[in-house]
């Protein structure tokens, strides 16, 4: 990719600055680290892991559309990195996607065909539907062979109704009535498998989302904090974030501020910020500008 | 023809007989008083197997040993400790010595020194003189006796905040005063419920339960601050001996 | 051993009213080999914008020159200082397009931005090595002593701390993780943000 093309030897014309967020560099992934990091590699350094969403993450169908349902925990190996992420990632008004995996990528993978999206509604001029949001992703996941680590459950409502799917790392995608994905999936589908009826009503609906949730949240180590839900109708989308919040912090035992002049320090340096500017006219008259 | 192995090749087989089964523990040694705490959620990967496994025991009335690691091998562990200190009041009509029950464990670890039992322990309790102590172990029998430790999954999170609010460190005095040596047992329950419950927060496989320990040396005034601390239990019989109490606390289950 | 611990190093940074503070270790190591008690990890972006830098020491120059760049010309273009969440999306962004051949670093940022009204609201972040986004409401931490870092901060942090106790906690917090982590250490610096002056100050601490 970079290599075969070169580098712009003009100010390129506007179509092509539209797109790229550089005119030094060309767009799409850059590869230029990989030779240092596979030499790196072949000395015994493995590679540090990144963010990931050990996640419960889930959708069902109901009479008028889509519940979309998240915990919001992100992890770094056992660690609790993150406390109150966000997982419902925006497409467009009207579909809505929720990730797990690495989730630098399913961060990533959802703006950018959130961005195609708007500019796909642009050019035919009419909502866009959501198959052509799971077309779009399948494809970019599959063109990176599965290396692309995003697992989404996508779901919305179009022209055509409302419309629920998988997609997995690898390409791959699935049409259900009610779907889960993540760590916490095995948790979150037996509520599902044991609760969901067809036409259910939107209280209803949404009680067996966050029941599904809830079992992720306290079943899997993976998944946990806060409950949030999107739910789609033809008519309007509302992002319930954090409806429930069941692990709130207690109260700690003591206070933890310290006497000022606990740490001791050797040098101190202050350096002052500009504030407020003042325009101050000296003498003359100001300049003539009619 | 699937499903043949070749003879033609040695085959190697390995069987894992350990796993890691999460949790934390700690204790704090105070001036004639120990506490020793665990939580009590058992896991393995992203699992819970249980939400009330006990990682601490009561040995005798003035020694509790706090066990963490592979939880099969420290139940069996503490079996076999409590046995060998059966063995003991049987042959000598007492109870073994703090100091010596921590050797006792050494031995019984190194002895499984290429086989090891895949348990980090920490014993807590009164020594002979009235003070509280805490002997840490590493898996194979190295030990020493400290102030406080905590061990186990949230070892990491834990000791450097201990390192802070039990030994002072990194903390200059007020001028004209010094650090105390020995912080009183009210001080010392809060700090380990605050280590648990931020432990709790960050680590994914610490939480559901905690189980407090606290053994008092023979007419402890630490006695006087346990009164207003609800849900306090006696383990111990008797008033004119140690005294054994355990507390028990929730920690957020997700 | 992962690459991240070829160099060592940690930051953490946490939130005062309205105040930011940021701080990191001054270890330069070769594996266990202390090299350098110097290396600064930590550097000014604007005037109210910080960017701690821990993983590998290459990457560390390499990226702070990278965004040094790239805030120039931001603010040639716009001609107008970068907002701190604008700055925490170039450094994720710049993150991610190296998804497949990563930086060895995890940034944290700190910072001050400005609310319409006129005064200032305090903004801390961090990402992983190949760009995620965290945004957190009380500290976020990164580098070797992390796992140290996430207890003692977890157990220390108190909202609405005014500069000088947010100086002590944040201090504290670092000086304890690193006395833990045989990675860091040999000297801290703190930097406290405020909304009219920036306090750098270098802390004593172990030195082994």
């Amino acid at each position: 990719m970079h290599h075969t093309k070169p580098l712009c030897p003009k100010p390129p014309s506007n179509a092509s600055t539209m797109a790229s967020p550089s005119i030094y560099t060309s767009p799409g992934f850059n590869f230029t680290n990989e030779l240092r990091n596979n030499f790196m590699a072949e000395k015994g350094l493995p590679l540090p892991k990144a963010t990931s969403t050990g996640t419960t993450i889930v959708g069902c169908l109901f009479k008028d559309g889509i519940i979309l349902g998240a915990d919001t925990r992100a992890t770094e190996g056992p660690i609790v990195a993150d406390k109150n992420c966000e997982k419902i990632h925006y497409i467009t008004e009207s579909i809505r996607c929720c990730g797990a995996g690495t989730a630098a990528d399913t961060e990533f993978t959802t703006a950018l065909i959130s961005s195609n999206m708007e500019l796909h509604a642009l050019s035919i001029g009419r909502k866009p539907r959501v198959v052509t949001a799971m077309t779009m992703l399948k494809q970019m996941l599959f063109r990176n062979q599965g290396r692309i680590g995003a697992a989404l459950v996508l779901g919305g409502v179009d022209s055509t109704g409302p419309h629920l799917f998988t997609i997995h790392p690898h390409g791959s995608t699935d049409k259900l009535p009610y779907v889960t994905m993540g760590s916490g999936s095995l948790a979150a589908m037996a509520v599902f498998e044991s609760g969901w009826q067809p036409n259910m009503e939107r209280a209803a609906a949404l009680d067996l989302v966050k029941a599904a949730i809830s079992a992720g949240i306290f079943n899997d180590l993976g998944s946990g904090s806060n409950i949030d839900a999107c739910i789609i109708t033809e008519s309007q989308t509302d992002m319930l974030r954090n409806v429930e919040m069941p692990n709130p912090r207690v109260q700690k035992e003591r206070g933890y501020t310290f006497r000022r002049g606990t740490t001791a320090w050797k040098t101190e340096s202050v350096r002052d910020l500009v504030v407020k500017e003042e325009i101050t006219f000296v003498g003359g008259d100001a300049m003539d500008t009619t | 023809m699937p499903n043949m192995i070749s003879l033609a090749q040695p085959q190697q087989r390995q069987f894992n007989p350990y796993t890691e089964n999460g949790g934390t523990i700690l204790a704090i040694a105070g001036a004639d008083f120990s506490v020793i705490a665990g939580d009590t959620r058992q896991s393995e990967g992203y699992s819970i197997q249980t939400r009330y496994a006990p990682k601490v025991f009561r040995l005798t009335d003035k020694a509790v040993l706090a066990v963490n690691g592979f939880a099969a091998d420290g139940n069996m562990f503490v079996k076999k400790v409590r046995q060998r200190l059966e063995w003991y009041r049987h042959a000598h009509a007492k109870d073994m010595p703090l100091r010596a029950i921590a050797r006792l464990i050494q031995t019984m670890l190194y002895a499984r020194r290429f086989f090891p039992f895949y348990v980090y322990n920490i014993l807590g309790g009164i020594e002979e003189d009235g003070t509280g102590a805490v002997y840490s172990f590493d898996p194979v029998g190295s030990y020493e006796r400290e102030a406080c430790r905590a061990a186990g999954a949230a070892q990491s999170l834990v000791q450097p905040f201990l390192d802070n609010q039990i030994y002072f460190k990194n903390q200059t005095p007020a001028p004209g005063t010094s650090h105390p040596v020995h912080l009183p047992l009210s001080t010392v329950l809060a700090l380990v419920i605050d280590s648990f419950t931020s432990a709790t927060e960050r680590h994914i496989e610490v939480g559901d339960g905690l189980e407090m320990y606290v053994v008092l040396s023979k007419g402890s005034t630490a006695f006087q601050s346990l009164g207003a601390i609800h849900g306090i239990q006696e383990l111990t019989a008797t008033e004119d001996g140690e005294r054994v109490f355990v507390i028990r606390r929730e920690l957020k289950k997700d | 051993m992962s690459i991240m611990e070829l160099n060592g190093g940690s930051v953490v940074a946490m939130v005062g009213k309205d105040c930011v503070a940021i701080a990191s270790d001054l270890r330069l190591g070769n594996q266990a080999l202390s090299v350098a008690t110097n290396f600064q990890k930590i550097f000014p972006v604007t005037d109210r914008i910080y960017l701690g830098l821990p993983g590998l020491a290459t990457d560390v120059t390499t990226l702070r020159e990278r965004f040094r760049f790239r805030v120039n010309m931001y603010t040639i273009k716009e001609e107008r200082e970068i907002e701190p969440e604008t700055f925490a999306h170039l450094v994720s962004s710049t993150l991610y397009e190296h998804r497949f051949g990563p930086y060895y670093i995890e940034p944290v940022m700190a910072g001050l931005s400005k609310t319409p009204s006129g005064g200032v609201k305090p903004f801390i972040a961090a990402t992983d090595l190949i760009g995620c986004l965290n945004f957190a409401k009380d500290f976020v931490v990164a580098g070797t002593a992390s796992t140290k870092l996430y207890g003692v901060a977890e157990g220390l942090w108190e909202p609405d701390l005014e500069p000088e106790d947010l100086f002590e906690t944040i201090s504290q917090t670092l000086l304890n993780a690193v006395d833990r982590d045989a990675f860091s250490g040999w000297g801290c610096i703190v930097h406290v943000i405020t909304k009219d002056k920036v306090i750098t100050r270098t802390l004593k601490g172990r030195m082994d």
